[in-house]
């Protein structure tokens, strides 16, 4: 007991959490932004493998880190793209386009990476994004620690989750996609284009969840694997459930799988002789599972979501 | 000031498949002139207004609107914006809400650039309110528009429109699912806007309304115009004659005594979540040769009682009777055994099975008879001759007995549900919402079919929404609200209206 209020006090459990967080944290703003246009993107796992791969290829490459960034987000607008062309003029099952989607960036990402490196046994690493030490604030006890020494992806996704709550709440954008996500007729009845509101936040939902992606190569590590966004998307799924679609909750969500993940990391640290080390690895995720469970049955769906909507057709 | 035309359709056409749905109609619009667009379902008048709109880019013909000016400018086609634009605001049938947002929003919507970066509440706010104190249509702004009721929908819809300054204004049958008081008010309030020179379009097929309320009619029929005139001349039975190209014969109910009970409910309580499925203390009884009538207002536990009666819940308290017999277990089965006989409100979803055929269909409520399956198996000769021959009686048209239901028109599924139930005779029937969305030829056929079965001796329990129909078919009227059952000793509409609204009468 005192080892587990121990972890909790620590600094670095929870400079962790928000670490762990970060690529949720893009990825859930991501669907969220497509939830409330009205359309599930289950591509999230393959948009997070092509952000990873196509951000950590761009520096490799030499296009420096921030290029790198764009390439991701680019990359991840062009397979949204793909998914909204597929869902919204076509009208096409969101559940069978975003699977697509998925097994798709996935592939074409495996299969670059192979091509352009044929013949490598171990990675080639790139150097990463650095912790920003900010003057003065990173010296501060606990908070110091905490968040001012984070790499600039994570200060980039605190700042998104505030960006996305003005854009949904302050704008006529932001109330336009709401609009869309809830009864796409109210936006045609006002003379709005129904097809680009919800092909725009497709697009740029998909370009969030990219970045998310990118963090892990270009933050997290500094190379690139098979199978290291290992259902991180699939998270996000759940988790923009959780958040009931809002971007405030949803950085409370991921903060908070954050920080189940860095307590299992812990716990099989302390009691690892103890109890098997699987058993922690499922933590976050049963815990993830609970949390939904106890959220979901109340959950707040946009009314449109799922349901094609066809100009002229009413 | 030109001649005071603010709208000229000309030589409107538009060609969905095989159907003609507008077939060059023209209309002009006067400023401050309330003009009613009378027609059956079907005629077109929904989609003359969607070309208007810009919801629909018609085949033919073109639209001139008056602009601020008064001078009239063709209207671009096919832009919901550019009509907007125009000075057109419409009102659908079906709302277009964003249940999510406030009114302000689903009123603001689609007027702010959608780059800016910041909005301007306050003077929306101050627009909106304006509105609302010149017109009288008032609604609440701050509360999602899910959690108001239909009527403040209803006028969140109008201000929209007049929101983007609308001058001509177009309703959807606006009064469908209002009160008959509600629906006065509305027409008081649009008199009173028009004095400002609002011009206004409404679609309606209730003569009762057109007459009190606009100044001149157009008929459609079949997509085309076939009538036009001032309402002041115009003559109840030429319109309706008008609409359906033919003289409706008014309904021939001749007097009949009751006789035995067939159904009775005593306390019949069911409990809900919500006053639409929720029954309290209900008790009825349906004699033979006698219609009852259940009028309300949509959502007042009609459909609690319907799913009473054809077995589908089962009451917390109280006995149902079908005859002489006490239902101990009530159940769909068992009440399909004791001769109740169900016509369903959603005929789509609950009155057949879409995926099976019409053959299929027709005996779908008595699969374990000996003439419908041997040892089970069906025998499908015998079902599709038995389908046929049902299909010729009841005029059940399409594409054949063994084409998938869901092919058939509303008004021809009714007449399958219809055969089904009628064939077997049975002593009580439940209709509940017969004739909703179907057009005056096809009601007609249902309201006959409804005083056959009362002449033979069934007992008809007839839940309905239209007033009217209640009104032309009922011995007796209760009126449904909140649950519970009045009765109204009377045919009089004031006061059915009144009752159904929930006043004291």
């Amino acid at each position: 007991m005192m080892d587990l209020l121990n972890i909790l006090l620590s600094e670095s459990f929870w400079a962790a959490s928000l670490r762990i967080a970060t690529p949720l944290i893009f990825g859930v703003l991501g669907a969220l932004i497509c939830e409330r246009a009205g359309v599930l993107n289950l591509g999230i796992e393959g948009i997070f493998v092509v952000g990873a791969m196509s951000g950590w290829m761009a520096v490799w490459l030499g296009a420096g880190l921030w290029g790198g960034v764009l390439v991701a987000a680019l990359a991840g607008a062009f397979f949204g793209l793909l998914h909204a062309i597929l869902t919204v003029p076509l009208g096409l099952s969101q559940h069978v386009s975003g699977l697509g989607i998925t097994l798709f960036a996935t592939s074409v990402s495996y299969f670059s990476y192979r091509t352009a490196l044929p013949n490598v046994s171990s990675p080639p690493r790139i150097e990463p994004f650095q912790p920003l030490d900010v003057p003065i604030l990173s010296d501060l006890p606990f908070l110091g620690p905490v968040l001012f020494q984070q790499t600039a992806l994570t200060w980039l996704a605190l700042l998104m989750v505030a960006l996305v709550w003005y854009v949904m709440n302050r704008t006529a954008l932001g109330v336009a996609i709401q609009a869309v996500g809830d009864n796409p007729d109210s936006v045609d009845a006002q003379g709005l284009s129904v097809y680009g509101l919800r092909m725009g936040a497709i697009v740029a939902g998909s370009a969030l969840m990219a970045l998310g992606g990118a963090f892990l190569t270009m933050s997290a590590f500094d190379a690139f694997f098979f199978g290291m966004v290992n259902g991180r998307g699939w998270v996000c799924i759940a988790l923009v459930i959780f958040a009931s679609w809002r971007p405030g909750k949803a950085l409370l969500g991921a903060l908070l799988f954050g920080a189940f993940d860095a307590l299992q990391v812990r716990l099989q640290a302390e009691m690892g002789a103890l109890v098997p080390g699987q058993i922690f690895l499922m933590v976050p995720y049963i815990l993830s599972i609970i949390a939904l469970v106890l959220t979901a049955r109340s959950a707040d769906y946009p009314r449109a979501l799922l349901t094609p909507w066809f100009k002229g057709q009413r | 000031m030109t001649d005071h035309t603010v709208l000229r359709l000309n030589g409107l056409s538009k060609r969905f498949g095989t159907v003609l749905a507008n077939d060059d109609v023209s209309l002009a619009l006067h400023r401050g002139e309330v003009l009613a667009l009378l027609g059956e379902n079907g005629a077109g008048k929904t989609t003359l207004m969607n070309m208007l709109f810009g919801h629909y880019l018609p085949d033919a013909g073109t639209v001139q609107v008056a602009g601020p000016d008064g001078v009239l400018a063709p209207l671009p086609l096919g832009h919901p914006q550019a009509a907007l634009a125009a000075g057109i605001g419409m009102v659908h049938q079906h709302f277009t809400l964003a249940e999510n947002l406030n009114a302000l929003d689903n009123i603001t919507l689609g007027s702010e650039p959608l780059r800016a970066l910041r909005r301007d509440r306050k003077s929306a706010r101050q627009k909106i309110e304006g509105i609302i104190a010149r017109s009288g249509l008032s609604a609440p702004l701050n509360v999602p528009v899910g959690r108001l009721s239909v009527g403040e929908c209803q006028r969140v819809e109008i201000l929209k429109a007049l929101y983007r300054d609308a001058r001509i204004l177009v309703l959807d049958e606006p009064t469908a699912v209002l009160t008959p008081q509600e629906a006065d008010t509305l027409f008081d309030n649009i008199k009173a806007m028009t004095r400002d020179g609002l011009s206004v379009i409404f679609i309606s097929h209730k003569l009762r309304e057109v007459l009190a309320f606009s100044d001149r009619i157009a008929v459609l029929r079949h997509g085309r115009k076939v009538g036009e005139m001032a309402t002041a001349d115009a003559d109840e039975g030429a319109i309706a004659r008008m609409m359906v190209g033919a003289d409706t014969p008014k309904v021939a109910r001749e007097a009949m005594a009751p006789g035995a009970p067939v159904l009775q409910l005593q306390g019949v309580t069911v409990p809900g979540r919500s006053p639409r499925d929720t029954l309290t203390d209900v008790t009825m009884t349906v004699h033979a040769h006698e219609i009852l009538g259940i009028a309300g207002i949509s959502g007042n536990g009609q459909s609690a009682l319907a799913r009473v009666i054809s077995g589908l819940a089962v009451p917390q308290n109280g006995t149902i009777r079908v005859g002489e017999e006490q239902i101990a277990r009530p159940g769909p089965a068992t009440m399909v055994r004791a001769g109740v006989g169900r016509i369903p409100e959603d005929r789509h979803h609950e009155g057949i099975v879409g995926a099976m055929s019409v053959a299929e269909n027709m005996v779908i409520e008595r699969l374990d008879d000996p003439s419908v399956q041997a040892r089970g198996l069906l025998r499908r000769g015998a079902i599709r001759a038995h389908a046929e021959a049902l299909a010729r009686a009841y005029d059940v048209r399409g594409p054949g007995v063994d084409a998938r239901a869901r092919l058939l028109s509303g008004g021809n599924i009714q007449k399958l549900i219809l055969a089904r139930v009628f064939e077997h005779a049975p002593r009580l029937i439940l209709a509940n919402q017969p004739t909703r969305g179907l057009d005056m030829g096809a009601a007609a056929e249902v309201g006959r079919r409804l005083l056959q079965a009362r002449a033979r001796g069934a007992g008809v329990v007839l839940i309905s929404e239209d007033l009217d129909e209640v009104l032309s078919l009922a011995d007796r009227i209760l009126v449904i609200r909140d649950g519970q059952l009045v009765d109204t000793h009377s045919h009089d509409r004031e006061r059915i209206g009144l009752m159904m609204a929930g006043e004291p009468a």
